[in-house]
């Protein structure tokens, strides 16, 4: 399969390593992943917060990006850049855009998966051969769990990674208290929700904490980082991509 | 031919918006501010909202059918107010055939008068009330207090917050930020001649609040209450409870006025089938609610002699005209959203400023009263007070897409707002990023992030607006390279063939162990 | 009166002009029309009763009189009221006190009796609710309200599945009480405590030949 990958503006910019990871892995399944060199930023983030002029050329420039009909399918290593694409771009398209960005968005939107639920519904593997021996939790991101309804499926290929150590998350599907701006408008509401995310994570004794969505990391990371915990978050990407002879080596600080 | 140019219909007006309890003196953060210091409002909160989703997930998947139970109730709320005029109409109707007579009250000023009438021709100084969302958002209380007319809540819960000069938190349990002991202070403080060896166990403080009622049901001659449902075929009303105060407001006095929103008819009496399954099992988690009251007019020999319906607008046509939020007049105020929202687990239902918190609080209140009344209005901030988690969404009996609508009045308060700095922060952003070039070399510059950081890479104070992000998070220094800066350079095109590498040498393998 | 009625309906017209509506088809695609054999809607029945805290008792037809006699000796039930058109057999065994309601009777004095005995209209299994209609072997709804102690025969027969069935044999004019077990409250943090102002005591009598 020829696939576009999107990094994402996060992930290109502050989260490289969880995107490096997910283009060595769909290569070494075989496929051919090409990096649109235009692309930037789905607009999330200007949609989440009220804005739905202003991501209007982002939501073409991404249609332009990956609308070539050469690309069978455009995944990305998280949930809710996906959601963007698949729920948002619409909705500007519809209210500020033209025939043309409507027809392009509905062709797009298509053809986006995140990258769990391309790896199970469309590839359909869940042994990747990754080898990752420590223990980890899983984090269920709230756009990955309600809005793309990826389920189980990231669990089913954590479950097939060799030497693994795969423990619960309690209340594994409460917010993180993220939510982009919300945690800068809202702050201390988030800061509450983070404090109970972390107190599950640290019940569970894990090495790592993962998700499939490093805004969310980002986020989590960040305060187990502050309180100087024992685990750190890691993109599940970089799970699945760690193997025997290439296995995972931290690099960055705080993630 | 006439000359008269008749021209474009006109666009008809937009509502007013409503009046009464939907407006907070503060905003969301704000509010929330002081509610995540009260440690006792935080474990109350947590552990009453933990209890009730665990029996609600328990109920709703016990029946098989109820995605389409829920898929019915959404399907049914829409096509009421694609009808609501000819409903309405029907409904008045057949009520005034039963007997009752039907007021209409364009907002709660008005509706507050009309009861106030009303009361007044019965000549009664007192009322008994059942817990009612309508007469709580259009302050009937305070109003009827401020001609005389004693009004006495009957609901255990709406009692608690009465006594407590309190106000209520949330919709099905207004007193849920109050825990058993401090409700056992409460009635020790208020309830004249009340057992001073009363302790905190649940069954005794519901008894006490049985006694202290009792003669008030027996010899009060006027009640008020909402309703969940009203039926336009058949003019039956309905109300869904639990504590049986319901069935004595409902029976015992002379004269019974009902307080319902437009939103709440019905079309037909079978369509309560879908909602008596949906309501109890989202509200309190049970398989049914223990009464469930219905009444038609009026009955001779039986209950009320003197029944008056009040139609509600108060905002809710203001709602009806926005193509999207008009969603959130489905609600059948279940709560169901209030206890699975993380938000409200941590800030608690004061917060929001409104009869309705929550997250249907956030998409209804900027609705029924308007988002923009002065600079800075709180109720501008409730769109807000939402990580957009989606748990909302997945527990409303009928499908309310709650974080589409918030995005959608965040949009509306953004289009309001003119020009501001984050609206030009936002520009500049798209401005940036829709530039493939200049979002390159805006990364590059991201990278000086790097001097912020500390020698362990993080970064650990922010300025304004992102100090509240750095009080409790760090962040990791941008890195040294971007993945597209990678990708482009020798090692990131030698990582890449040696994946594909990688491929091709497993597939060779796998061949040579099929042909083995 | 008028002008309020006037300016809300005009200005839905205007929401819904504004607004325009989407078609929708409602579907009702839930379950509907569904039979259970006796024993299972007994069974179903019962434990949803008992999970809710009432008591529940079965006999057959022949030994009414005696269950309730039973039910209502064993709460001390010295004085009781039955609807008017109650049928007067089911009281044959009972030694106490009984008043037969009628409209003119004051809350009040409904306060002083120690329970009541009342037929039923329609039953739901899969939720364990009783309906009561205000038929004359139910009475006034005050009737059943007031007392302390309600012992409600229900005849099996008249027991359906779920919730749409027995939707389906209500007669909407009809004052129409649902009961699910005893009164109740989950006021304090959301625990359900049984007791408050409606019956502390819900017992059912169950006949199952009927």
């Amino acid at each position: 399969m020829r696939i576009g990958l999107f990094a994402t503006c996060l992930g290109d910019t502050l989260f490289p390593e969880a995107v490096k990871s997910t283009a060595v892995l769909l290569a070494r399944l075989g496929h051919d992943v090409v990096f649109p060199p235009g692309q930037t930023c789905c607009g999330q983030m200007h949609v989440n917060t009220g804005y739905q002029r202003e991501p209007v050329p982002l939501v073409r420039n991404f249609a332009e990006q990956f609308g070539d009909a050469s690309i069978d399918a455009v995944v990305m290593p998280s949930g809710s850049c996906a959601g963007s694409v698949r729920h948002q771009h619409e909705i500007v398209a519809e209210r500020y855009g033209d025939a043309a960005l409507r027809a392009g968005v509905a062709t797009v939107k298509a053809k986006t998966y995140e990258l769990s639920e391309f790896l199970v519904d469309v590839l359909e593997v869940t042994q990747v051969g990754a080898y990752f021996p420590h223990r980890v939790t899983y984090h269920p991101t709230c756009h990955s769990l309600r809005m793309l309804r990826v389920g189980e499926k990231p669990l089913k290929l954590l479950r097939a990674v060799d030497s693994i150590d795969l423990v619960e998350l309690p209340e594994a599907d409460s917010c993180c208290g993220f939510g982009g701006t919300f945690a800068i408008k809202n702050a201390e509401t988030s800061t509450a929700m983070l404090q109970d995310k972390m107190r599950n994570i640290a019940t569970t004794g894990a090495d790592v904490c993962t998700a499939g969505d490093s805004s969310c990391l980002m986020h989590i990371g960040g305060g187990l980082s502050r309180i100087a915990a024992g685990t750190r978050t890691l993109h599940l990407a970089q799970i699945l991509s760690s193997t025997r002879t290439s296995p995972y080596v931290p690099t960055e600080a705080v993630r | 031919m006439s000359s008269t140019f008749l021209g474009m219909p006109a666009t008809p007006p937009r509502s007013p918006y409503g009046t009464g309890n939907l407006r907070g003196d503060r905003t969301f953060p704000e509010a929330a501010h002081d509610e995540l210091r009260n440690e006792q409002l935080r474990r109350n909160l947590g552990r009453a909202t933990h209890t009730i989703r665990a029996k609600r997930l328990n109920v709703t998947g016990e029946l098989p059918d109820w995605e389409e139970l829920r898929d019915a109730g959404s399907a049914l709320k829409t096509d009421t107010m694609n009808r609501l005029p000819e409903l309405l109409e029907q409904l008045e109707r057949k009520v005034t055939e039963r007997g009752g007579t039907v007021h209409w009250a364009r907002d709660g000023v008005e509706a507050n008068e009309i009861v106030t009438r009303l009361v007044k021709a019965t000549g009664s100084s007192e009322v008994i009330k059942v817990k009612s969302m309508a007469t709580q958002e259009i302050g009937l209380n305070e109003h009827l207090e401020s001609v005389g007319i004693t009004p006495c809540e009957t609901d255990l819960a709406e009692l608690i917050v009465q006594l407590a000069h309190d106000k209520p938190s949330h919709i099905l349990v207004p007193a849920i930020h109050r825990n058993r002991d401090e409700i056992r202070q409460i009635f020790l403080k208020e309830i004249p001649g009340i057992d001073p060896g009363l302790d905190n166990v649940p069954a005794h403080l519901a008894a006490a609040a049985r006694a202290y009622l009792r003669d008030k049901f027996m010899t009060t001659k006027v009640a008020i209450s909402g309703a969940n449902f009203g039926i336009a075929e058949t003019g039956t009303l309905c109300v869904v409870e639990s504590e049986g105060n319901g069935r004595m407001c409902l029976t015992l006095p002379d004269t019974l006025i009902t307080v319902m929103g437009i939103e709440k008819v019905l079309p037909r009496y079978q369509d309560l089938e879908v909602f008596l399954q949906l309501l109890p099992r989202s509200s309190t988690g049970e398989r049914m609610n223990p009464y469930t009251s219905m009444w038609t007019g009026v009955t001779p020999d039986d209950g009320p002699q003197d029944f008056h319906l009040v139609l509600l607008d108060n905002g809710r046509t203001a709602a009806l005209a926005d193509r999207i939020g008009r969603e959130a007049l489905n609600c059948i105020r279940c709560s169901a959203c209030l206890n699975v929202c993380p938000v409200y687990e941590r800030a608690g239902g004061h917060a929001y400023g409104s009869t309705y918190p929550g997250p249907i609080g956030a998409v209804l209140t900027p609705q029924l009263a308007g988002m923009h009344a002065a600079k800075d209005d709180p109720n501008s901030s409730l769109p807000y007070a939402s990580s957009l988690c989606g748990a909302c969404f997945d527990a409303c009996p009928v499908k309310i897409d709650i974080p589409s609508l918030l995005v959608e009045l965040r949009h509306q308060h953004t289009e309001e707002s003119g020009t501001t700095v984050e609206k030009l922060a936002m520009k500049a952003a798209a401005g940036v990023m829709k530039r493939p070039k200049l979002y390159t070399a805006a990364q590059k510059g991201a990278a000086i992030g790097r001097v912020m950081a500390g020698r362990d890479g993080k970064i650990s104070h922010l300025p304004p607006p992102f100090d509240g992000w750095s009080d409790s998070r760090d962040i990791a220094a941008p890195p040294k390279q971007t993945f597209r800066s990678w990708l482009a350079s020798a090692e990131g095109a030698a990582t890449m063939r040696a994946a594909a590498n990688e491929h091709e040498k497993n597939q060779k393998n796998q061949k040579k162990e099929e042909e083995k | 009166m008028t002008a309020a009625r006037e300016t809300v309906l005009g200005r839905i017209r205007d929401a819904l002009v504004l607004a325009p509506t989407q078609d929708t088809t409602v579907r009702r695609a839930y379950r509907t029309g569904r039979s259970l054999p006796d024993d299972e809607r007994l069974a179903l029945f019962t434990d949803r009763l008992v999970d809710y805290k009432a008591q529940v008792h079965t006999c057959t037809a022949d030994r009414t009189a005696q269950v309730v006699a039973e039910v209502l000796r064993e709460r001390g039930a010295q004085r009781i009221g039955v609807p008017a058109g109650l049928d007067a057999a089911w009281l044959g065994a009972y030694d106490g006190e009984v008043q037969q309601d009628s409209a003119d009777i004051a809350a009040p004095r409904l306060d002083a009796l120690d329970g009541v005995v009342t037929a039923s209209a329609v039953g739901c299994a899969e939720t364990g609710t009783i309906f009561l209609d205000g038929s004359p072997d139910q009475g006034r709804r005050a009737l059943s309200l007031v007392p302390d102690l309600h012992v409600c025969v229900v005849d099996l027969s008249t027991v359906e599945a779920g919730v749409p069935e027995a939707v389906a044999r209500l007669v909407p004019e009809r004052p129409t009480t649902l009961i699910s077990g005893p009164s109740a409250t989950s006021d304090i943090e959301l625990e359900r405590v049984e007791g408050v102002h409606g019956p502390r005591t819900l017992a059912v009598v169950i006949r199952t030949d009927v």
